[in-house]
């Protein structure tokens, strides 16, 4: 039978470029272990992030203009007489929050699973790398706006720069191009912000997945599915990226949509932690705001930054905290990867590092009072304890026994009747009068039942860290 | 250990002993699908905020697409005399003469519902009191020497504030109409309130539009979720 | 894995319902975007109509203004001019307008709603560069046959003072004329169509 034409043009390209070899490499031959859980769909879901980021960005270019004169009002511009300028806006400015919170996710998937263990160091590394380059893009794409909040954030963080000794303030003078962040600071930012960082981000990003592929995925029991193939050399707990993972990323990413759309809709500002309040006052050089923070998502390395007393410490403690993430591949000494065969050591020093994290990171968004300072610095303690004593407490780890293959533990889907009960022990039908005289039935909290499933929890967290 | 965590909480648990300073803020009832609210909200800005303040971001255009008002109403009724339709709201005072009678210019209003909140905004314009010590002769309770004169004293009348100690220091407790204005307490607030709902409308004119936009969003998505996690469980029944 | 040809069926149905929300989802992505292209409300205002006030002018005199950030010509021409204009057909490339652009209500003889005030788009229809105003006769650097009207610098081409253009020059076509209107005797208002028709 005489092929069609379509695949006679497909086969002139395939004859010239290797498609079906890195389809088959990448995706419908690329075996990924079949256990993967919820914590496995933010690696996907940042690079749909990634995505959005660029497109809504180069939208924005098409109108901003990055010049202090003119930057407010072009954002405004944008906001208004643009068509369709505000969904493109919010798109930006949401999708950079959501960037932060899927990259913090997947990182502590690292965390639980040991994915940055040998063999997977260097993906680990390209993964903390991208990171630094986010809070890079992050911070410059922040000064854009030209509001109060990006003008004095920067300033503040620029500044941090004339601490270092010797090159300090010729150093912060070169970064701003002036002796305070001006309009030559915002322009070069620009450059930075649109072009330099993103190209970066796009490399590392594709490295990231190169490595990731070479030695093959990780999964919540930390075992090597490579190690057991079967007859015809693929591994027998793995299974073909496409279509399994395709088809289940969707959902994912669909799920993510409804959160994005949600907030993008309904509450863009975020309670003034997306969208700052201070940040709709134009920049005002002479006027300082009562209150300086940085965004959310960098508060907790800035309550380190604080927490620490001396300027030039306090910058080495920042630039430390992001630091020793690099190095943990070689201070975790357990032979096992999975939390869930780890002793108890590690599981309750991550459950600290869980808690210092969260705490710094409100602490970062509140006024640096007495109080709040000792508390930072008991947190940055415990931060730093995490990986420092890592070599220490993680070298006579009393490990569990690890499975041959990788187990099948329910999924969300599963778990959906035991929280529908779980529901309906913490709450009571009660006969309500409303103002109309009638009595109808409706759902009230019951103090007893969510008392027991709070002990439940309780026991069960403690029963766990063992 | 048990002594350690008691402890522990307790010094978290000081981060919330703030006894705040500020005055309490009034509620704004802000209703941005009120159009008779915003057009009132609007020609009130143009009569007592306009000579001083601009709010360049808007258009009276969008005024009129937005509120659902014929252009040549809104030019007629609420826009200054000689306005176009595609005009921007700019204050007739220009930079050089706010320096010298106000030693600063008025600030742009289009963002101050987004930057200050609308309760603020409403419990400011309600703050002002007679203090014979400022050149204005007047003070704000909300934002205290305020280089804003009190351009409502003839609608609202003149008060006067009552004082409470607090921590051995004299604050504002509340303040009561001395003498009366034109209209009424409720009339009064209405005024503000109408206002203070026009600057919200400013502050993001498509916000209720988007809000609007938002349900056949969310709806959209979670038919496409309910498909797909239909696909998905149809592939998986193959992995055991 | 099992691989049953039941499954296959449903498998391909749900595929594609997906792929068609998917892509209808996509298609309401792609809307915004590329609208967002279109021109601004600023570019509209910009482009808004401009009132012009003509009670002022004297005869041959030329206004100037922009619309739409291109120059519009308001022209005064006297009963000269506009004897003039009917003799010059022979020399003309489209002496009755008809591959040139212009409202119905310009479409006669003077290419204006009322013959003596001449509205037109400043700019030469070759390559967009605006023609001076050349009312005098046969100037020196012009030559016998100029009879008055606007020559374009740039590459030579010659127009009357209806803006028709002259066979053997470059421009193709006669210049453009706005959509104007009266809004009175003396206000004209470009940007606006007129509702009558052409007259003779």
């Amino acid at each position: 039978m005489k092929p069609s034409r379509l695949t006679t043009y497909g086969n002139w390209v395939l004859d010239r470029f290797p498609l079906t070899k890195l389809w088959n490499d990448h995706m419908a031959q690329y075996y990924a272990p079949k256990n993967f859980n919820f914590w496995y769909f933010f690696g996907s879901l940042a690079l749909l992030v990634l995505v959005n980021q660029f497109v809504t960005g180069i939208l924005l270019t098409m109108n901003y203009k990055p010049d202090a004169q003119l930057a407010f009002d072009s954002v405004e511009y944008i906001m208004r007489d643009v068509n369709w300028g505000w969904l493109v806006r919010y798109m930006h400015s949401t999708g950079a929050s959501a960037f932060f919170i899927v990259v913090y996710l997947h990182m502590f998937r690292g965390l639980l699973y040991g994915s940055f263990k040998q063999p997977r160091e260097l993906i680990w590394i390209f993964g903390m790398l991208i990171f630094v380059a986010l809070m890079a893009e992050a911070f410059m794409g922040y000064l854009l706006p030209w509001g109060q909040m990006s003008y004095w954030g920067a300033q503040v963080i620029i500044s941090l720069f004339s601490a270092i000794p010797v090159i300090g303030d010729e150093l912060s003078l070169w970064i701003r191009g002036d002796y305070v962040v001006s309009d030559a600071t915002l322009n070069r930012f620009f450059a930075f912000h649109v072009i330099s960082v993103p190209l970066v981000l796009v490399l590392l990003v594709l490295l990231h997945i190169v490595a990731l592929h070479e030695v093959g995925s990780n999964n919540p029991d930390g075992i090597e599915i490579k190690k057991n193939k079967g007859p015809n050399g693929i591994p027998l707990d793995g299974i073909p990226f496409h279509p399994y993972y395709t088809v289940k990323d969707i959902v994912g990413v669909g799920v993510f949509l409804l959160f994005f759309a949600t907030v993008i809709f309904y509450m863009p500002e975020m309670g003034g932690y997306f969208l700052e309040h201070a940040n709709f006052i134009p920049a005002d050089p002479m006027k300082t705001p009562e209150h300086i923070a940085p965004v959310w998502y960098f508060t907790p390395f800035y309550a380190i930054l604080r927490a620490i007393p001396d300027k030039f410490a306090g910058v080495i403690g920042m630039g430390g905290a992001i630091v020793v993430m690099f190095l943990l591949p070689w201070l975790d000494r357990s032979e096992v990867k999975s939390i869930r065969y780890r002793g108890g050591a590690y599981k309750k020093a991550l459950l600290l590092f869980v808690i210092s994290f969260l705490g710094l990171g409100y602490l970062g968004t509140q006024p640096a009072t007495p109080a709040a300072t000792t508390v930072a610095r008991i947190f940055t303690a415990i931060y730093f304890g995490f990986f420092l004593l890592m070599p220490l407490y993680t070298r006579w780890e009393k490990s569990k026994p690890l499975p041959a293959r990788v187990t099948d533990q329910p999924g969300l889907e599963d778990r959906i009747p035991a929280l529908i009960e779980t529901y309906h022990e913490m709450t009571v039908q009660k006969p309500v009068t409303k103002a109309d005289g009638t009595t109808v039935m409706k759902r009230r909290p019951n103090l007893a039942g969510i008392l027991n499933v709070i002990t439940r929890l309780a026991i069960k967290l403690k029963k766990s860290l063992d | 250990m048990k002594k350690l965590i008691t402890l522990f909480l307790l010094l978290i648990m000081s981060l919330g002993v703030y006894a705040s300073e500020d005055m309490k803020l009034q509620e704004a009832d802000i209703d941005l699908s009120d159009s008779e609210s915003l057009q009132r909200g609007a020609k009130h800005f143009v009569t007592y905020c306009l000579g001083c303040h601009s709010v360049k971001h808007i258009r009276y255009l969008r005024i009129a697409l937005d509120l659902g008002v014929d252009e040549k109403k809104v030019l007629k009724d609420i826009a200054p005399e000689g306005a176009g339709i595609y005009d921007q709201m700019h204050s007739a005072m220009n930079a050089h003469d706010a320096e010298k009678w106000f030693g600063i210019q008025p600030p742009d209003l289009s963002l101050i519902a987004r930057s200050r909140g609308a309760d603020w905004l409403y419990s400011y314009l309600k703050g002002f009191y007679t203090d014979k010590s400022k050149t204005l002769g007047t003070n704000n309770a909300v934002f205290p020497d305020v280089g804003m004169p009190n351009v409502f004293w003839q609608l609202q009348g003149q008060q006067k504030p009552l004082y409470k100690k607090v921590d051995g220091k004299q604050v504002i407790d509340k303040l009561v109409i001395e003498e009366p204005g034109t209209l009424t307490e409720i009339e009064f607030d209405r005024v503000v309130n109408d206002l203070v709902n026009f600057l919200v409308y400013v502050g993001e004119p498509v916000q209720l539009e988007r809000q609007r936009m938002g349900k056949y969003v969310i709806f959209f998505i979670f038919m496409f979720v309910g498909i797909a996690y239909l696909l998905k469980r149809e592939y998986w029944r193959d992995i055991h | 894995m099992n691989n049953e040809g039941v499954d296959k069926s449903k498998r391909q149905f749900l595929t594609t319902a997906l792929t068609v929300v998917g892509a209808v989802g996509t298609g309401y992505l792609a809307v915004p975007f590329l609208a967002q292209m279109q021109p601004s409300v600023k570019a509209m205002a910009a482009g808004a109509p401009v009132e012009v006030d003509i009670s002022k002018m004297e005869p041959g005199q030329l206004l100037r203004v922009e619309w739409r950030g291109k120059p519009v010509w308001i022209l005064n021409r006297t009963q000269e001019v506009l004897a003039t204009l009917k003799t010059l057909d022979n020399e003309l490339r489209d002496p009755l307008s008809q591959e040139s652009i212009q409202p119905s209500s310009s479409k006669n003889q003077m290419r204006s709603i009322k013959p003596e005030i001449f509205v037109a788009v400043g700019l030469c229809t070759h390559l967009g560069c605006s023609p001076t105003y050349r009312p005098e006769i046969a100037p020196n650097d012009l030559g016998d046959k100029w009879k008055g009207g606007f020559f374009c610098p740039c590459h030579g081409s010659w127009f009357d003072l209806a803006g028709r253009v002259y066979r053997g020059v470059p421009a193709p076509t006669n210049l453009e004329i706005p959509p104007y209107r009266y809004i009175n005797d003396t206000l004209i208002i470009i940007g606006e169509e007129s509702n009558a028709g052409a007259s003779a």
